[in-house]
């Protein structure tokens, strides 16, 4: 089932949350939605699930081809997660779960020991089947998540939608529960869209992300393809770390960037911390590369993370394998040399 | 008022918000604007006649003074039980959580009616009533000397007697028992939820800062519990101004001297004086709802400065 | 999260005594809680006790007479009924406008929230006051009875036909009651549905719930609690009012008497025994609603740990 949104708009008094968007999934995908808090995704995920609507005049929601801009929540066929679950707190996690089946119209309500096995099978499929008889409260925050999960996937809804849905989780149990998500996704094969404002978890999980920035999409691609080609500055800075490098810098020329510079006098190129190359510097050998000194060295961890001081106040943030860093035998104050490996250049006057 | 139907998803909005609307009027709105709508059929003369005659006037002095007092003193016991409540464990002490709110409980009738039997003369606590006003003889000599007769030699020139009543039960005193014990609940169950909220974090603070115990609770606590002191101070001045149950059977209501404003009211009503009744009404309304007002206006200045 | 912060914090207050930073002096401890259990020792227990005191005084035949007098019950039917329909009324008007106000967004929102609070800054005699000016033979109501050229003539028929009086007769003492217990249920119910959030109601639109569906099986079990804690403030009060009922009714004995009205009259008859064994019934009341309300606040409470 895909879901096309078309030129949505929406206004809380004088507050834009969001201006034109336009959005298209397609069928049995993980989308996420990505974006900082404020930029809209989530009225949109509740404008798609039908719990809000477009402002008037304006907008279009299809799933698989079909107008349901003006069909209620209950009747479009989703199944929506709330970022705080929204679970029933009087019912046991059995009722909760069967909740969407038991409030049908008596002709299309299934029997009881129907509903019973319905509970039973996806309470499995949740992994959750000896917890049917606890409250919510009763349970972690991840398990929680996936009762939500399973009421949602009761009423067989054509397109999943979370909001946030690992939000509330910490660390650890965040990462197991998206590779689940993921997993599960892949079984049942169900049209998923997820809100999140975790760059990690979009780009580990999903089949594509939509960036979205100020009440508008900024990029809709792969996730390689999002964090590898970012095609605003936004994306660049929300996608992981990035360095501003006040240009001139030897080795980039405006040319070379596969993006137009609006503003040649105030350019600044964009350059991750790996891709940025470190060596030593030793007078009268080479010249290649801009000029910086050690300020700071991090050696914990997998990758080793520098910071180096370029002019008189440009700090510049690199990262390298620890090897890489044993061999260079670097110290603090040492002078290196800087060289880019790939960057992309925009005007710097934009609004984040 | 908006009636537009915000596009929402939940339904009922249009009928719980017309019965809503529909009921509030005809219970509360429209009976309501008939006081002030009777009012507006006088003319100046006869408003002015109405609440400014020289019994009237003695009813607010005494009305607004008593509850006044009355809250004031609920403001500062409030505080010590609100605080002792919040702070300090002891045994029993949801029952005594239980038993601040029989003001509210206990009608308003058999308040008065037993407050009257505990202070009068033949009561658990009469004997207070030498203590507070003397004896005074058959003939009008005082036998035996009170705290208001020692505040006559001590400070002359005023009235004690009259001011502060010679008597507790059937009396002035009498007056201001009741209204403290009906103004009690307002201020200990609006600071109540402050102290509970209070964070040990910024009395810790004071104290790694070198503020003594003293200093911390005027300056850093006190601070932050006075716009719900001063809220259960005015709420509770607001209920002893309309009181009338639990009043009526231990003032004595001695006219020009303990005659609350209700009970005015009350008097020109059972005499038919609908229009008298009414223009003191009006009085009593305006002053509650400015009061309301204030606290509104308190509470979301409190709001908005205290959401640090 | 807040939950791991309270287990957290539990955990350093049983490593760690209390800080002392936080801490008064023992002898401030001692004398506030003493100050503070004497005044309400005094200003509120002692009236409790002796309203039973002065009931039983003439023994217990007398007190029990005193209830099954005719006049007795006649005031206990009527203040039973008042409640009966005051009470229900209210808790339709207090769901209704909880669910307007918690549940959509709309102008003038704080202005009705104040609106409904206004009963609670009315005095009790003005409660009553504008009711005789409304629907009193001289106020409005006795206009329209005597008008020439009335709106629903046939109505007017009827009522002066039936002699329908609303003053000093019993529809007045269910209005009178029902304007002071007006905002109970309501200002229990709007910060308590405000605090719950509409993301259960959202969630049950989602899985196909009609609007019924959604209230009865949702919002209902959410809020009873607070619903029923609404009820008994109400009821207590509805049962109690003095003023308000004082100025609406009659004051004829066995006709429009509430149980207090009963007292008041009982009193000034210097039949203290029967007045304070009226009054002890409504004591009863005070003290079955206080139980009741911190029955209520306990289960609320644990109810809604984790």
């Amino acid at each position: 089932m895909s879901i096309i949104a078309q030129n949505i708009k929406k206004t809380f008094g004088t507050y834009t949350a969001l201006s034109g968007v336009d959005l298209n999934v397609p069928d049995g995908k993980l989308v996420a939605l990505l974006g900082p808090s404020g930029s809209g995704k989530t009225t949109l995920l509740r404008i798609i699930a039908g719990l809000e609507f477009p402002d008037e005049g304006s907008g279009r929601i299809e799933f698989h081809g079909e107008d349901v801009t003006n069909v209620d929540a209950g009747k479009r066929g989703v199944g929506f997660v709330f970022q705080h679950y929204a679970l029933f707190r009087h019912m046991t996690v059995a009722e909760n779960v069967a909740f969407g089946l038991t409030v049908r119209k008596r002709r299309d309500r299934p029997s009881k020991s129907e509903i019973a096995d319905r509970v039973n099978t996806l309470l499995k499929l949740v992994q959750l089947e000896a917890l049917g008889k606890r409250f919510p409260t009763q349970l972690s925050g991840g398990q929680r998540q996936r009762i939500a999960l399973a009421r949602a996937l009761a009423v067989e809804p054509k397109v999943l939608l979370l909001d946030e849905p690992f939000g509330a989780l910490d660390a650890k149990v965040r990462k197991e529960l998206r590779r689940w998500l993921r997993q599960f996704q892949d079984e049942i094969g169900i049209t998923t869209v997820f809100v999140t404002h975790d760059q990690e978890e979009a780009l580990e999980i999903a089949d594509e992300v939509i960036v979205m920035n100020n009440a508008k999409v900024e990029q809709v691609g792969s996730p390689q393809d999002v964090y590898d080609h970012p095609a605003t500055p936004f994306v660049y800075q929300f996608l992981g770390n990035v360095n501003k490098l006040q240009l001139p810098w030897r080795g980039i020329s405006a040319d070379e960037s596969d993006s137009p510079i609006i503003d040649e006098a105030k350019k600044t190129a964009f350059v991750r911390p790996h891709e940025l190359e470190v060596v030593r510097h030793r007078a009268g050998t080479e010249t290649e590369g801009e000029l910086a000194v050690v300020r700071s060295i991090h050696a914990a961890g997998s990758i080793a993370r520098i910071t180096v001081l370029r002019g008189s106040s440009e700090y510049i943030d690199v990262e390298l394998s620890r090897q890489r860093l044993e061999e260079l035998e670097l110290s603090v104050d040492d002078p290196v040399l800087l060289r880019v490996r790939r960057s992309r250049t925009f005007a710097e006057d934009y609004a984040i | 008022m908006s009636s537009r139907s915000p596009r929402s998803v939940l339904p009922g909005f249009g009928l719980s918000l017309g019965f809503t609307i529909a009921y509030l009027s005809l219970i509360v709105l429209v009976p309501l604007a008939a006081a002030f709508i009777k009012t507006s059929g006088m003319t100046w003369n006869e408003f002015v006649d109405a609440v400014a005659s020289r019994q009237v006037l003695a009813s607010y002095r005494l009305s607004f003074g008593i509850s006044f007092l009355a809250a004031a003193v609920n403001a500062f016991f409030g505080l010590i039980v609100a605080w002792v409540l919040v702070r300090y464990p002891f045994p029993g002490k949801r029952i005594v959580d239980a038993v601040v709110d029989l003001p509210f409980a206990l009608p308003t009738a058999v308040a008065g009616i037993a407050l009257t039997a505990i202070y009068a003369r033949n009561g658990w606590l009469g004997f207070l009533e030498p203590v507070w006003g003397g004896v005074v003889g058959p003939d009008g000599h005082v036998v035996s000397n009170g705290l208001v007769q020692y505040l006559d030699q001590l400070l002359p020139g005023v009235n004690w007697g009259e001011w502060l009543g010679l008597k507790i039960a059937f009396d002035r005193p009498g007056i201001f028992i009741a209204l403290t014990f009906i103004g009690l609940p307002f201020v200990v169950r609006t600071l109540q939820p402050v102290l509970e909220e209070l964070e040990p974090e910024f009395e810790e603070a004071s104290a790694t800062l070198g503020a003594t115990r003293w200093q911390t609770i005027r300056k850093v606590i006190f601070p932050q519990l006075l716009p719900a002191l001063i809220t259960g101070f005015t709420l509770s001045f607001a209920r002893a101004l309309g009181e009338y149950g639990s009043v009526v059977f231990i003032a004595g209501n001695k006219p020009l001297h303990s005659e609350i404003t209700p009970l005015l009211i009350m008097t020109k009503l059972e005499q038919f004086d609908y229009r008298g009744a009414t223009a003191i009404a009006v009085i009593l309304l305006v002053t509650s709802f400015t009061l309301l007002l204030l606290i509104n206006l308190l509470q979301s200045w409190t709001r908005r400065h205290q959401r640090a | 999260m807040a939950t791991t912060v309270t287990h957290l914090k539990a955990q350093l207050g049983a490593a760690a005594p209390v800080s002392r930073a936080t801490r008064d002096a023992p002898w401030v401890r001692w004398l506030l809680t003493a100050v503070a259990l004497l005044f309400l020792a005094g200003f509120l227990v002692l009236p409790l006790a002796a309203v039973f005191t002065e009931a039983l005084r003439k023994g217990v035949g007398v007190y029990f007479r005193a209830l099954i007098d005719h006049d007795a019950l006649a005031a206990i039917r009527l203040t039973l009924l008042a409640a009966a329909i005051s009470v229900p009324a209210n808790v339709v008007f207090g769901v209704a406008a909880a669910w307007a106000i918690t549940k959509f967004q709309f102008r003038g929102k704080n202005v009705l929230i104040t609106l409904i609070d206004l009963p609670f800054a009315v005095s009790p005699v003005i409660s009553g006051l504008i009711y005789v000016l409304v629907f009193g033979l001289q106020g409005w109501y006795g206009h329209y009875l005597n008008a020439e050229h009335p709106w629903f003539p046939a109505l007017q028929a009827w009522l002066v036909a039936k002699d329908f009086t609303i003053i000093f007769a019993v529809p007045g003492i269910v209005l009178a009651t029902t304007f002071v217990t007006f905002p109970f249920v309501a200002r229990e119910l709007i910060p308590l549905m405000q605090a719950q959030g509409s993301d259960e109601e959202y969630a049950a639109v989602t899985l196909g719930a009609s609007g019924w569906q959604i209230f009865r099986r949702v919002t209902l079990p959410n809020i009873k609690w607070g619903l029923f804690y609404g009820v008994i403030l109400c009821n207590a009060r509805a049962m109690g009012e003095f003023g308000a009922v004082s100025v609406v009714s009659g004051h004829i004995r066995g006709e429009t008497n509430t149980i207090p009205l009963h007292v008041e009259i009982l009193y000034n008859e210097y039949n203290f025994a029967a007045a304070f064994a009226m009054a002890s019934l409504l004591a009863l009341l005070a003290i079955f609603t206080l139980v009741l309300k911190s029955f209520v606040e306990w289960r609320y409470a644990t109810s809604h740990k984790g």
